[in-house]
């Protein structure tokens, strides 16, 4: 019991200035440019980024809703050609190309959330992986449009008001920061709102869920809907950020990676997602003599985090009494909570 | 034309029939999709050229090559799974932990063979016969009645034997099954060398077709072979070979018809019509959907 009071009380502090320590963990991401880093490092940082808006997609599905998709590259893969497709050769601007990448993948996320409705686990998971093998034999093969195994060449950077953003004058980072923080007050309010708790009930028991009033199969789709659209998002960000993209931008190691960061920050947490890509994409930077290890090093994440800590790195159960949203008052009683809390 | 097309898909679906069964196996006894299936699969061929190198001989090589990989389904169980069966986790760990496994195997067949491809020896000179307007290698013909032999004898094991009968008996309630006196682990432990050895004997046979083994070779073919046990419903031991047979042929078909560009995709299509029309597949029973 000792250790589970400690982390009791270093959850309730955190909990307690969480607005302080929100407020200066911001300022040292809008400072970052400004500390002298090399542009090596502003480009690791905005991948970090980039996996992290990755992440909080997947863990839409995975974390809240408890669906496995091996599939997420598909959805990068459709965010980032859309938005490179229109850029090069309609001349639409960043935002226009973007929000018709969403658009499209939240339709793909549709698509593929209908088997959803009669499958479950593992099944669910390989359509999952053949929809992206799908996507990827598309790319592969649409020549006149994707440009073929050639990929797409000198995608242009987005510009705002004449203002061109590049890697240089950290017009790119500020960007990745203002959608990953969009995306992560996003992911806050779901998990906040009603259908939040109406996922988390679907991934805890779908049939109790079910007998509730919930809609699971409505939801279900929702999620993937939701899911995909933050995916597609982050994708058209890629290609701008990268120039070039091609088949092999997309692969099924893409979308281990996504679920490896997932499952080693803790599915369903927010903080896990920023802390897992962290850890999976400095770790083989750092570890450069390691660098073909990575992949069998994101494998045993994969099954060491499955078999001693499922939950995730950062995954626990939170000890703080639960706030029923409408009556905030009347969960603030700690009595008793402590002895359901898991360590 | 098409009848060629039909004689090369017959093939070629034998051996992933072969691959089907054992996804089924598996999937029979603990309602798993073994993700691992297709770098096991891969792990056969590798090991084959490995003991060839060393100028083993083909016969004892292939023959170390697919207790080797047997063995290595056991390892899988033992060091991965049954931990997991033990701690009573939610089937999501248990198929992330084959994700995890088949990644590992992938990789460590990447760092140790090189990612290149690499030329698999020639099992038998290679003749081709006309059968009415079709040509057919005898390779072809090998692999299809090895596939078939194999089937019968792993089918005769499943239905007539002491150790099938405890295997089918596990397959419909573990707990009960060891109450009775039958040794689950070891059962459990006896079907992935089963699926693993069968996947690689297919992997030789496939191979030895096509004379090339890289090893991200079983990540596609492993997952058309899970379209056939699915198609044919999974767990269900002669729906893996007609779902082995029909993938076989159509993409076959579908690559004399579209280009070979669209040969890997058809079975993908295939496999989530399946899931979305008929999730139990062409002869599965209600229920077995339940993961």
């Amino acid at each position: 019991m000792e250790h589970i009071t400690d982390k009791f009380n270093v959850e309730a502090l955190v909990y307690k200035y969480r607005y302080p320590l929100g407020a200066g963990f911001l300022l040292l991401l809008l400072a970052l440019p400004y500390l002298g880093l090399s542009q090596y490092v502003m480009r690791i940082i905005i991948m970090i980024g980039i996996y992290t808006m990755l992440a909080l997609g997947l863990n839409i599905l995975t974390g809240y809703t408890g669906l496995v998709s091996l599939g997420h590259s598909g959805f990068f893969a459709i965010g980032a050609y859309v938005t490179a497709i229109l850029m090069l050769k309609l001349q639409f601007n960043f935002i226009t190309s973007v929000l018709a990448a969403i658009l499209i993948t939240g339709i793909c996320g549709f698509l593929l959330g209908l088997p959803t409705l009669r499958l479950t686990g593992t099944y669910l998971s390989i359509v999952t992986l053949g929809f992206a093998e799908i996507v990827k034999m598309i790319i592969m093969n649409w020549e006149p449009v994707t440009n073929g195994t050639l990929g797409l060449r000198n995608i242009p950077r987005p510009t705002f008001l004449g203002f061109s953003l590049t890697l240089a004058n950290n017009g790119m980072y500020y960007l990745m920061l203002l959608l990953l923080l969009i995306i992560t007050a996003f992911c806050i309010t779901i998990q906040k709102s009603k259908l939040g708790r109406a996922l988390h009930a679907i991934k805890e028991n779908e049939l109790a869920a079910s007998m509730m009033g919930i809609y699971t199969a409505r939801y279900k789709i929702l999620a993937f809907i939701l899911s995909a659209v933050i995916t597609g998002l982050a994708g058209g960000y890629y290609a701008t950020l990268v120039s070039y993209i091609d088949h092999n931008s997309f692969t099924f190691d893409v979308s281990v990676l996504i679920l490896s960061i997932v499952i080693l920050g803790g599915m369903g947490t927010i903080r896990g997602m920023y802390f897992g890509a962290v850890i999976l994409i400095v770790f083989p930077e750092i570890a450069r003599p390691l660098m073909e290890w990575r992949f069998v090093v994101y494998g045993l994440v994969l099954i060491f985090m499955m078999r001693f800590r499922p939950q995730g790195i950062l995954g626990w159960r939170s000890a703080l009494p639960f706030q029923i949203p409408a009556e905030k008052e009347a969960g603030q009683k700690r009595s008793g909570k402590h002895g359901i809390s898991r360590g | 034309m098409i009848l060629q097309q039909i004689f090369n898909g017959l093939a070629l679906g034998m051996a992933y029939a072969l691959i089907a069964v054992g996804y089924s196996l598996v999937f029979g006894i603990l309602r798993l999709v073994n993700f691992s299936h297709g770098s096991v699969y891969a792990f056969g061929a590798h090991m084959v050229i490995l003991f060839v190198g060393y100028n083993f001989g083909l016969a004892p090589a292939i023959l170390l090559g697919v207790v080797l990989t047997g063995l290595l389904g056991i390892l899988i169980d033992k060091m991965a799974l049954s931990p997991l069966r033990k701690k009573k986790s939610p089937g999501i760990s248990s198929l992330i932990t084959t994700i995890g496994i088949s990644y590992i195997i992938q990789n460590l067949l990447m760092m140790a063979f090189g990612s290149e491809k690499k030329t698999f020896p020639e099992l038998f000179p290679n003749k081709m016969i006309t059968i009415a307007s079709a040509q057919v290698s005898s390779m072809q013909i090998i692999m299809f009645i090895a596939s078939v032999i194999l089937l019968l004898i792993l089918t005769a094991l499943v239905k007539f034997t002491k150790i099938g009968l405890a295997m089918r008996s596990v397959e419909q309630n573990e707990m009960i099954s060891s109450l009775m006196g039958i040794n689950t682990n070891f059962i459990i432990a006896f079907t992935f060398f089963l699926g693993g050895a069968s996947a690689a004997i297919a992997s030789i046979l496939i191979s030895g077709y096509y004379q090339i083994v890289y090893p991200t070779m079983g990540f596609v073919v492993g997952l058309k072979a899970f379209a056939a046990a699915v198609l044919g419903g999974i767990g269900i031991f002669h729906g893996s070979i007609v779902g082995g047979l029909v993938i076989g042929v159509a993409e076959a078909i579908a690559a004399s018809l579209f280009g070979s560009a669209y040969r890997d995709s058809i079975a993908f299509i295939i496999l989530i019509l399946v899931l979305v029309i008929r999730p139990t597949g062409l002869f599965g029973k209600k229920g077995i959907e339940k993961v």
